[in-house]
């Protein structure tokens, strides 16, 4: 007799006094989790295939369904837990890499958590911003080193800038991971809040180009997508070295996820899968990063500042130093925490450094080789809410990007199975019957709902600090103070301890 | 009615040449002479247009980057990302090119009378009427046709340094779609694990027929006596080379 070694990860516990089997969970679940007995004419659960994305427990009418744990204890081990038992079941039934979506959930520090923001007290009064303006406008670009002037205006054109109205934009999700009406609820929200959204590695779809000036485009090693339109149809080019999730490693996106629209946004032929190789093949050093940083400034005359985004490593701050010589105009950290569509488990929660700590360390060096001017800096990879942003921005930042944080205003549950395409809130998914229950009017009100608060509660954080302007909080690690934390993360954070 | 204009390149840094370029192709003119180009980069790239440019000298990296309709004559060599990520157009190279040409190119047609670099038409792709094609003459590199995911690619092997074989090492590593036509036989251990020599069919005779036949008009070369030799036709085993290489967390 064979045994299936892996129990289920979730139970179902059906309420059967509540339970009216109107099988409406079976139509929810695009996992087959909930299933109908046409004889029996009643609704069974499925306990293996719930992945506890709590579609069912939403939309059921009467409160019938909860979802736990699947009560299976291991004897205790402190080394050996569940999830190396279990990880070693999956790999020794199928020889596959582990797969998984969102960011790393592993229990390393969050420094957001030992960092605590100033106030002011009876010395420089604090501000209060429902009736006082404060200035969270930020321009995102190079920025020159001394400004001249004639007859009172700029003698020199200032290079071109990415102008926010708050300093959050929505992280880089390509047409291919999310569902068309997932970006269009970015786009539209980006637009309702003056900030930006970025396509991902995956094109621009014909209905988004109209959002143009709220559209940063990204140019990856895969190439998708990319022509002089596309270049030219955003505010900003990204160019994507690497990502938070999986640094080092490229990105694959299975053939079943490229239907009509994903394969004529792409620009590839349907069903075929869209691989973006590790790395850009024509860049193997600084100087060819430059190489291609102006061929795109050249392909758009220098009208659209250039990004690029790398992974949060160990030597970033070498290498953001590097990135700011090629040329490039914003330099995008994306940290150990940051989300995908699919990546390698090992790879998603073992590779990269904390963007707190990347930020801190490139802040410094870039402050330190006196060329922070020259660069904007953008971080990403964890930003969970309004503080986390003040935090970045005192440590050094000059914006965030959110892409987890968007996706759960849009209804993500965090399931982390992005990478199946069975997404029953509509947003990682391809498939038609799931994207329609995400309404993009209704996902864009939300998500720009998010992004309204955050700005509501930076601005008391700032008037609280006795600070009316964003500008005056960039790199004021004055600011912050640390908690439990040691000597050395201190030091690379280069703040204070609390009481000092 | 035809516009013509020369440009002296001698000197000139990139940045003014290529803004020449396209001030004047605002000005309608639809034939372009570059003198003394050396190594200047980018030249094309970017640029929407179905003017000829033709360029005397050695242009450098990244020529036709992006292109969108150019017809580019080289009359020289070229250096490396040639077409990288063209949309359309034509390049034709009366010389030799380095790395990476045809790198994610998505249309548009490329003739090189000589040989080529390492990991070229790397990541060329297709899409519906796009079908792009890199002829070369001479010899290639090793990686030649990596990870290609569409197109066409033809190696002749009628030039290049006799001690060097007409294709390197890793040929079609990684490829998922498009054909490959190598003149001549390629031994099996110089094919990369994803792809397979098949029978030529007789819409593949049809098809070198027509681009070789482009090819020998552009350099004035025997058509026949090209095609006289045998070909090795190249294609990926599948389009999902790395389809079983997971399991759900």
């Amino acid at each position: 007799m064979k045994v299936n070694y892996l129990m289920p990860e979730f139970l179902i516990d059906r309420d059967e006094q509540r339970c009216t089997h109107c099988r409406i969970c079976v139509h929810q679940c695009a996992n087959e989790a909930h299933l109908w007995n046409d004889k029996k004419k009643i609704v069974y659960g499925e306990d293996q295939n719930c992945v506890n994305c709590h579609r069912c427990v939403a939309t059921c009418p009467t409160r019938a369904l909860r979802i736990r744990n699947y009560p299976l204890e291991y004897k205790n081990n402190a080394h050996w837990t569940p999830h190396y038992i279990k990880s070693i079941f999956k790999q020794a039934n199928s020889g596959g890499i582990l797969l998984a979506g969102m960011g790393c959930d592993r229990p390393y520090p969050v420094y957001w958590d030992h960092l605590l923001i100033n106030a002011s007290q009876v010395t420089n009064p604090s501000i209060d911003p429902l009736r006082e303006p404060m200035e969270l406008k930020t321009f995102l670009g190079r920025k020159p080193e001394k400004l001249s002037f004639q007859n009172g205006k700029l003698a020199e054109a200032l290079p071109p800038q990415v102008e926010l109205d708050i300093p959050i934009m929505f992280a880089a999700m390509s047409f291919g991971a999310i569902s068309l009406n997932a970006m269009t609820s970015l786009a539209m929200a980006a637009k309702e809040m003056g900030t930006c959204y970025n396509t991902g590695e995956g094109g621009l779809h014909s209905s988004l180009y109209q959002y143009g000036e709220n559209t940063i485009v990204q140019v990856a090693s895969g190439r998708f997508g990319i022509d002089p339109e596309y270049l030219n149809a955003g505010t900003a080019i990204e160019i994507k070295i690497g990502q938070g999730a999986k640094p080092g490693i490229g990105g694959h996106l299975p053939g079943e996820k490229v239907g009509m629209d994903v394969s004529q946004t792409r620009m590839i032929p349907e069903g075929s899968d869209a691989i973006s190789p590790a790395p850009h093949h024509d860049i193997y050093s600084i100087e060819d990063l430059r190489q291609l940083i102006y061929s795109l400034k050249e392909a758009t005359n220098y009208t659209k500042p250039v990004a690029v985004k790398i992974a949060a490593v160990h030597n970033s701050a070498a290498i953001a130093s590097g990135i700011a010589r090629a040329g490039a105009d914003i330099i995008v950290l994306d940290g150990l925490r940051g989300g995908t569509g699919a990546a390698p488990l090992r790879t998603r929660d073992s590779v990269g450094i904390p963007i707190e700590l990347a930020l801190a360390a490139v802040d410094q060096r870039l402050r330190n080789e006196s060329i922070r001017n020259e660069v904007s800096l953008v971080v990403a990879g964890s930003i969970r809410c309004s503080s986390d942003v003040v935090k970045a921005i005192a440590l050094g930042a000059d914006a965030c990007y959110i892409g987890t944080a968007a996706l759960i205003a849009l209804g993500c549950h965090m399931c982390q199975k992005c990478y199946t395409g069975k997404c029953n809130w509509g947003i990682a998914t391809q498939n038609p019957k799931l994207t329609k229950r995400l309404d993009p009017e209704e996902g864009a009100e939300r998500a720009a709902n998010l992004l309204r608060a955050w700005s509501r509660e930076i601005k008391e954080m700032l008037g609280g600090m006795g600070i009316n302007a964003l500008e005056s909080l960039r790199g004021n690690r004055l600011m912050l103070r640390g908690i439990d934390l040691s000597e050395r993360d201190l030091a690379i954070l280069g703040v204070k301890a609390a009481g000092e | 009615m035809n516009q013509n204009i020369t440009i002296d390149a001698k000197g000139i840094y990139y940045r003014q040449l290529n803004e020449a370029i396209k001030a004047s192709l605002q000005d309608k003119i639809n034939t372009i002479e570059l003198q003394n180009v050396n190594g200047q980069r980018y030249i094309g790239a970017g640029i929407t247009n179905d003017a000829t440019i033709s360029i005397q000298g050695t242009p450098g990296n990244d020529l036709a980057a992006y292109m969108d309709g150019l017809t580019l004559q080289v009359y020289g060599n070229a250096q490396d990302g040639v077409a990288n990520t063209m949309n359309k157009g034509t390049i034709i190279i009366h010389g030799d090119a380095g790395d990476a040409l045809g790198y994610a190119m998505r249309g548009g047609e490329v003739y090189v009378k000589g040989s080529v670099g390492y990991r070229v038409a790397i990541h060329m792709k297709e899409f519906q009427e796009k079908v792009p094609l890199v002829v070369v003459g001479g010899k290639a590199g090793s990686f030649f046709g990596e990870y290609m995911a569409g197109g066409i690619l033809i190696l002749l092997g009628l030039r290049g340094r006799e001690e060097q074989p007409i294709v390197g090492d890793y040929c079609g590593t990684g490829m998922h779609g498009g054909i490959m036509y190598i003149r001549g036989s390629v031994e099996e251990h110089k094919l990369g694990k994803e792809v397979k020599p098949v029978e030529m069919t007789e819409e593949d005779h049809q098809r070198l027929a027509l681009y070789v036949g482009r090819f020998a008009e552009h350099f004035g070369e025997d058509k026949e006596e090209i095609l006289a030799q045998p070909f090795t036709k190249l294609i990926p085993y599948n389009k999902r080379p790395y389809g079983n290489l997971y399991v759900g967390a």
